[in-house]
């Protein structure tokens, strides 16, 4: 993640000190590779357009996944600009270096443009008041601005941004805009609508898969059925007499079938005979978990984090614990199969589809084909979930390579099935922890860690507030290709640390709340070696999750657990409740509290750490990949099981921590402690132990 | 290829098409009707929920020639000005995230609310077996619950 922030840091300052790109002009038209603007629009900068309707549009710069930027970066340019809400319509801004990083993913595109775009809105704000004021020969400071409109307040007289346009391309742009003071915030920290919610709830095309282009061909792929093997041989003369049938292409790996159809492309590719040869090892995860188990009882190679002298202290403690713990591969499951729409031709390219990354798939594109990434435009459509597996760009890569041996244009289409077997998994993890506990407290923490292609960070707490505390941690090698996955490396460790914590806790006899802000004062008093998270804002969350759910009172049939992390910048506590139901345990409720900074869309940040908790609890409880010979066993939903509305909480209570500080990561932060909330829930309940996901496995 | 004449939204409209294609990808590739979404095939997630003669069924398993003179309803078909109740709750909830599953949650949840016009959770639970991969079943449930009452004093 740390280079994608530093790139990002650059062009944003690259973009900022050559002021006069993002400022200095009207903008009649975005550059070339960017959809062309009618001539008499009005841009006051990149993000605002306003039609000579009088008609405002906003640009949203990043891909949506589902997170809500759509509609909170918009919300940012309107409360400064002074817009109306109800009467702008929003589209996603072109891909064009000006916009700087144009991606989802860590969490990051509300923390990376709050700053960017208060000032965009600001400065657009000043240039139509200057406008006004100089039509009405007054002072600017005697000019208001309302919904779009400026008012001169002693008059009464109005202009609206419309009427004001032309004046206002005239006007010098500002370099330094006076910003609203927060307090007079109408839209940022309000609720606001998903700006397609409209389009969403009356089934309109919004989504890649719903692309159509004339003369466009459907295609599917029939790629390698398991991890290692490699394309031997093809015939296609049965799938080219399938009715629909139009073209077959074969690439290095894998063969495309394209048809008038989707169904046709799929019947074409079930009529494909190939041969597939293992050219590596077939791996099983059963050997990845007995290979993770030997290098843990041995010890991990790569020593972390060493705070004091762990191993003395276990010698002389009255208890030690010694556990493993263990998560297993994942697919993401974006609810949306990926698909890709590609249009190759000679001197001009149209990429059109689902990617958290545009820059990147453009690179990566102009890359395979050898081509200038000055002719490939890349649109972005809504997408129907990110998690991660859009950071990659297989899909769109592998679609402009079958335009352009196709010549023609061509939408990608994949099945679940597909989906479930070429993915960028979350890596399976073994994970061993030791703990050397006095009668009372707990003297020192070691946890080790191996999975398949990383290692562990070993700065979170309780790191910073033991003082014997050691982190070791090893990659695995494999075959089977990982990626990010919705809070990577996170979404693991908070579920091992965390339900270790509670094991502590429950030798030790402590209250699992009162012992956490325990430490978090150790760590903000006398802190040990460097922390790596904000103790006060710990604290913040856990004091606020027990007020909310009266911690220590728990109504009769109702089991308890709770958990806290730090991710991305933000905070996340919370207290799982779960009932039994015919033996089996259900959450029922669930109380987060969450400090990010400042809010920007209350429903939409709402919805993000509902969706996380509801995200956290169907991967902790049902779903895992397991490859037998390279080949994914759980094919599609039947057997990779997803929670259905019986299984979610009847209700989940969220309250953000009041702060004024720049807005923090969002979109991640309330999912890594849910796991282990739900287990220490379940042991609660049952006084069963689960240490290894997926729950629902143990709970027979 | 075989004609078919189906009773799509209240209307006729003639398609051909392999007798094996399932209604889904009628609706998608030779309708243009691409509300109806794609998730599974397998009639596991409900994103491709429609209403055959006023029940939910899940399009992606049912052949083009099994359809018949049956009255099938899209997203697209749900309400003339896409005001439903359950439209309308889910705006006024913000319920979607990504939205993708949204269409098929709301023909499965209007299919309910025909049968049952006042639900409870516990039927909610039985009856609604669609898949959100973004969480949004807290909002789901809550605007089910919502256009149920407001169907109900109009
Ligand atoms: S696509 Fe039909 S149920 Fe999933
Ligand atoms: S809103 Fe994304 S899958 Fe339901």
């Amino acid at each position: 993640m740390k280079s994608i922030n530093s790139r990002r840091d650059f062009l944003k300052v690259s973009a900022i000190s050559g002021g006069g790109i993002l400022f200095g002009m009207v903008l009649p038209q975005v550059k070339s590779n960017a959809t062309p603007t009618a001539a008499a629009d009005f841009m006051p900068n990149i993000y605002i357009k306003i039609k000579p309707d009088g008609s405002i549009i906003l640009l949203a710069p990043n891909p949506e996944i589902g997170q809500g930027v759509k509609t909170s970066l918009p919300m940012i340019i309107a409360e400064e600009l002074g817009l109306d809400w109800k009467k702008i319509q929003v589209e996603f801004a072109p891909l064009d270096v000006r916009y700087g990083r144009q991606a989802a993913g860590g969490s990051g595109s509300i923390r990376g443009r709050f700053a960017e775009l208060r000032k965009m809105g600001a400065a657009a704000r000043e240039m139509f008041v200057n406008a006004a004021a100089q039509t009405w020969n007054v002072p600017a400071e005697s000019c208001t601005v309302e919904d779009g409109m400026v008012i001169h307040t002693s008059s009464g007289k109005k202009l609206s941004f419309g009427e004001l346009s032309t004046k206002a391309a005239s006007m010098e742009v500002p370099a330094n805009p006076t910003l609203k003071d927060p307090k007079d915030f109408k839209y940022i920290g309000s609720r606001m609508t998903d700006v397609d919610a409209h389009l969403i709830t009356t089934g309109k095309p919004l989504f890649g898969i719903d692309t159509r282009r004339d003369g466009m061909l459907y295609a599917m792929v029939a790629r390698s059925p398991a991890y290692g093997k490699t394309l031997q041989s093809v015939d296609d003369s049965a799938a080219r007499k399938v009715n629909g049938v139009k073209n077959v292409i074969q690439l290095q790996n894998s063969v495309a079938v394209l048809a008038t159809s989707t169904w046709a492309a799929k019947k074409g590719r079930e009529a494909l005979i190939i041969q597939w040869k293992a050219s590596e090892k077939l791996e099983n995860s059963s050997e990845h978990f007995a290979g993770f188990k030997e290098i843990l009882e041995k010890g991990p190679s790569a020593r972390g984090r060493n705070d004091g002298d762990i191993d003395s202290v276990k010698q002389q403690a009255s208890k030690n614990l010694d556990v493993y713990y263990e998560v297993p591969t994942l697919s993401h499951g974006q609810m949306e199969p990926l698909n890709y729409f590609a249009d190759v031709q000679e001197g001009k390219v149209e990429l059109f589809g689902p990617t958290q990354v545009p820059d990147q798939l453009r690179n990566d594109v102009a890359q395979k084909l050898g081509i200038s990434k000055d002719i490939i435009t890349v649109g972005l459509p809504r997408q129907g979930g990110g998690f991660g597996r859009k950071l990659m760009t297989d899909n769109g890569v592998e679609a402009a390579l079958i335009s352009a041996a196709a010549k023609s244009p061509v939408q990608v289409q994949w099945t679940r099935e597909d989906d479930m077997q070429n993915d960028f998994y979350r890596p399976a993890e073994m994970y061993r922890y030791q703990a050397a506990l006095s009668s009372n407290e707990l003297l020192a923490w070691h946890q080790s860690a191996v999975g398949i292609g990383r290692g562990i960070r070993g700065d979170s707490y309780v790191a910073g507030a033991l003082s014997n505390y050691r982190s070791d941690s090893q990659g695995f090698t494999s075959n089977t290709p990982t990626g990010w996955w919705r809070a990577p490396g996170a979404c693991t460790m908070a579920f091992v640390a965390e339900s270790f914590f509670d094991e502590v806790c429950s030798e030790l006899k402590k209250d699992p709340v009162a012992y956490r802000l325990d430490f978090f004062k150790k760590a903000k008093e006398a802190p040990i070696g460097r922390l790596g998270y904000d103790p006060a804002k710990y604290q913040a969350v856990v004091e606020l999750v027990a007020k909310m759910s009266n911690w220590g009172t728990t109504p009769p049939g109702v089991y308890r657990g709770f958990a806290t992390w730090f991710s991305f910048g933000s905070y996340a506590a919370q207290v799982v409740e779960v009932r039994l139901e015919a033996g089996k345990p259900r959450v029922s409720k669930v109380f987060c509290a969450v400090h990010c900074g400042r809010v920007i869309n209350l429903s939409g940040a709402e919805n993000q750490i509902q969706g996380a908790i509801v995200d956290g609890i169907n991967h902790s409880m049902f779903p895992k990949v397991t490859f037998v010979d390279g080949a994914v066993q759980e094919t599609n939903f039947n057997s990779y099981r997803f929670l259905r509305m019986e299984n979610a909480p009847l209700d989940i209570e969220v309250k953000f921590v009041e702060s004024d500080e720049a807005p923090t990561g969002l979109g991640e932060p309330a999912l890594p402690p849910v796991a282990a909330a739900v287990g220490n829930a379940i042991f609660a309940a049952t006084g069963k132990r689960l240490r290894k996901l997926p729950f629902v496995e143990q709970l027979g | 290829m075989a004609k078919y004449a189906l009773s799509i939204n209240g209307k006729t409209m003639s398609v051909e098409a392999d007798a094996d294609t399932p209604l889904l990808w009628v609706l998608r590739d030779n309708l243009n009707l691409v509300g109806t979404k794609f998730g599974c095939g397998i009639a596991q997630c409900g994103a491709c929920t429609v209403h055959l003669n006023g029940e939910a069924i899940r399009s992606c398993v049912l052949p083009i020639s099994a359809v018949g003179t049956g009255k099938v309803l899209t997203i697209e078909g749900l309400s003339e000005k896409g005001n439903h109740p359950l439209q309308k709750a889910w705006e006024e909830l913000d319920v979607s995230q990504c939205g993708y599953c949204q269409a098929g949650q709301i023909m499965a949840a209007s299919a309910l609310l025909k049968s049952n016009p006042k639900p409870t959770d516990q039927q909610i639970d039985e009856s609604i077996t669609n898949i959100c991969r973004c969480g949004t079943q807290v909002r789901i449930r809550k605007a089910i619950h919502l256009a149920a009452k407001q169907s109900k004093s109009n």
